[in-house]
């Protein structure tokens, strides 16, 4: 396994630390002029998500960590596992509740998602930016109002609960980003 | 003062380009212009001395460039296991300096140098620097302080800004006070076991070092705490990081070095002395140094004789002071990045 040293961290560099897998999210480089040189990093653990801050004494070197990004269309799930596959070769992998976390009220059929494995297996599943959804239910539209800015809950196939303007109807299409979880857009 | 929104990055097929704007070099030279003019109301000589050199910085934490060089003499050298033929750039001008302050005891100098250091690169930390050094002979470090507020109130009307007030920190008091004993007295161990009561990260291993442990903490501790719109003097260091300064007493009789460091909220803008002058003493710990370089694995460097022979003459009682002039013209001129206040960045020297 390859090592790295300080003076190679950079933001989105994959290390191992305490054992779990971890990307660098900042780094920077502190020397007094008469003292010892530090690498003050703020890593995220890729199994939990969480940033902390890490201080390095400067030369020090870290594993690396064998995670890498892959995009990987779903499949389907099996109440258990959250089946995607490799566009390019075929290839199948299977991602447990961890790994998948909250991405599952946004993976639909043939959405082409980030996979990070880490030694081959799935880590964590990004799911694309923007989805496209219908609305499995809501309550009656508020026909003509499209100006008011009041919100109502949207309920969708996979779960996720959106808040979507007063017109919209049920049935209809829209398109909500995934990082906030909040309505874009009719999709007409 | 607006925040500079210039990109310090070289943008792909400008590398020829200067990362400094052309504002950012005017700048330059007003503070240059506007640091000779105070030098010489003050009656404070310019003098140049030479940036390469047969013997180098001893200290561990500085390590120098060095560059094959058949013309410089090796005759004064000792200790080094350094090939014929090789040359030294200066990390600073101050042994040449002192040199000429024992040959000529009564002149005041200064000196704007290009300094090189093998360093990492960051936000403030170029390879290539220039340095503001000057010595007042006669002086303490204290009057020296006071010597560097006036420097600093000069270059800040220069600028149309209102001059920073001043603050102090004493180094050993604020370690005394947050950790319960002398720096000098202290264990490493204490020094961890209070990063962790505070949650923060402290590095495997690192409390065999309570030099570089002390660094850390002041690093994480003290200095988020300084004022952003003042002068902080840190001062009363440990006397063990004395480096070339003198070894005094604090008010209540504890050891500690005669030095001190400016700061413009965390920013590391100038170390002064109250310089050592004695020869043997410093002999001893440019051994120390050398001793601590073979122990981490470091080039080992050679003694700068020429220094020791001046020092046995005797150098005059003063004080000394080294200012980065880059920092100080990205906190003038509120730059974030110190390529913009450079023409040329490391990456495109």
């Amino acid at each position: 396994m390859a090592n790295y040293g300080t003076n190679e961290f950079k933001g989105g560099l994959k290390i191992m630390l305490d054992g779990d897998p971890h990307s660098i999210v900042s780094n920077e480089f502190v020397k007094p002029g008469k003292g010892q040189a530090f690498a003050r990093t703020r890593v995220r653990n890729l199994k939990t998500g969480r940033v902390v801050e890490r201080t390095f004494k400067s030369g020090e070197s870290v594993e690396s960590a064998d995670v890498m990004d892959t995009s990987m269309q779903y499949l389907y799930s099996d109440g258990e596992y959250w089946h995607f596959m490799n566009p390019e070769t075929f290839e199948q992998l299977a991602a447990d509740k961890t790994a998948v976390g909250e991405a599952h009220l946004w993976l639909m059929d043939e959405a082409v998602c980030e996979v990070t494995l880490y030694n081959g297996q799935p880590l964590a599943v990004t799911p694309p930016n923007f989805v496209e959804m219908s609305i499995k239910e809501t309550d009656p539209g508020l026909r003509g109002d499209t100006a008011t800015g009041g919100t109502k809950p949207a309920y969708m196939d996979t779960g996720a609960v959106v808040k979507v303007p007063l017109f919209i109807e049920e049935g209809e299409k829209i398109k909500i980003d995934t990082r906030s979880g909040e309505y874009v857009s009719r999709v007409k | 003062m607006s925040p500079s929104t210039v990109d310090a990055c070289v943008p792909a097929g400008h590398a020829w380009r200067p990362t400094a704007s052309p504002a950012a070099l005017r700048q330059a030279a007003q503070l240059r212009a506007a640091i000779r003019e105070w030098m010489q109301q003050h009656d404070v000589l310019e003098v140049y001395t030479p940036p390469l050199s047969f013997a180098a910085n001893t200290d561990p934490q500085v390590e120098s460039l060095s560059v094959a060089s058949p013309s410089v003499s090796q005759g004064s050298a000792s200790h080094g296991t350094a090939p014929e033929g090789r040359g030294y750039l200066h990390t600073s001008p101050e042994f040449a300096m002192k040199r000429v302050l024992c040959a000529y005891p009564e002149t005041d100098i200064y000196q704007i140098a290009t300094v090189f250091r093998a360093e990492v690169q960051g936000r403030f930390h170029v390879s290539q620097f220039t340095m503001l050094e000057w010595y007042r002979v006669g002086m303490t470090h204290w009057e020296l302080m006071q010597d560097v507020e006036a420097l600093f109130t000069h270059l800040w009307s220069a600028f149309g800004l209102t001059p920073l007030p001043v603050e102090t920190c004493s180094y050993c008091r604020e370690v005394h006070r947050r950790l319960d004993g002398w720096p000098d007295d202290l264990k490493g161990e204490t020094i961890r076991d209070y990063f962790i009561k505070h949650h923060r990260s402290f590095p495997e291993g690192l409390e065999s070092d309570v030099a570089a442990s002390l660094d850390l903490f002041m690093d994480e501790f003290v200095l988020p705490d300084f004022n952003e719109n003042a002068i902080t003097f840190l001062y009363e260091y440990p006397a063990s990081q004395a480096a070339l300064a003198k070894v005094g007493n604090d008010a209540n009789g504890l050891p500690v070095a005669e030095r001190f460091e400016v700061f413009i909220g965390r920013v590391e803008l100038a170390n002064g002395f109250h310089e050592l002058s004695d020869a043997a003493v410093q002999r001893t710990r440019f051994i120390t140094d050398l001793e601590q370089r073979r122990v981490r694995s470091q080039v080992p460097v050679p003694i700068d004789e020429n220094l020791l022979a001046a020092l046995r003459e005797g150098l005059p009682d003063c004080a000394g002071v080294a200012i980065g002039v880059e920092r100080l013209l990205m906190i003038l001129g509120n730059y974030s990045h110190i390529n913009q206040v450079t023409s040329f960045s490391d990456a495109n020297a």
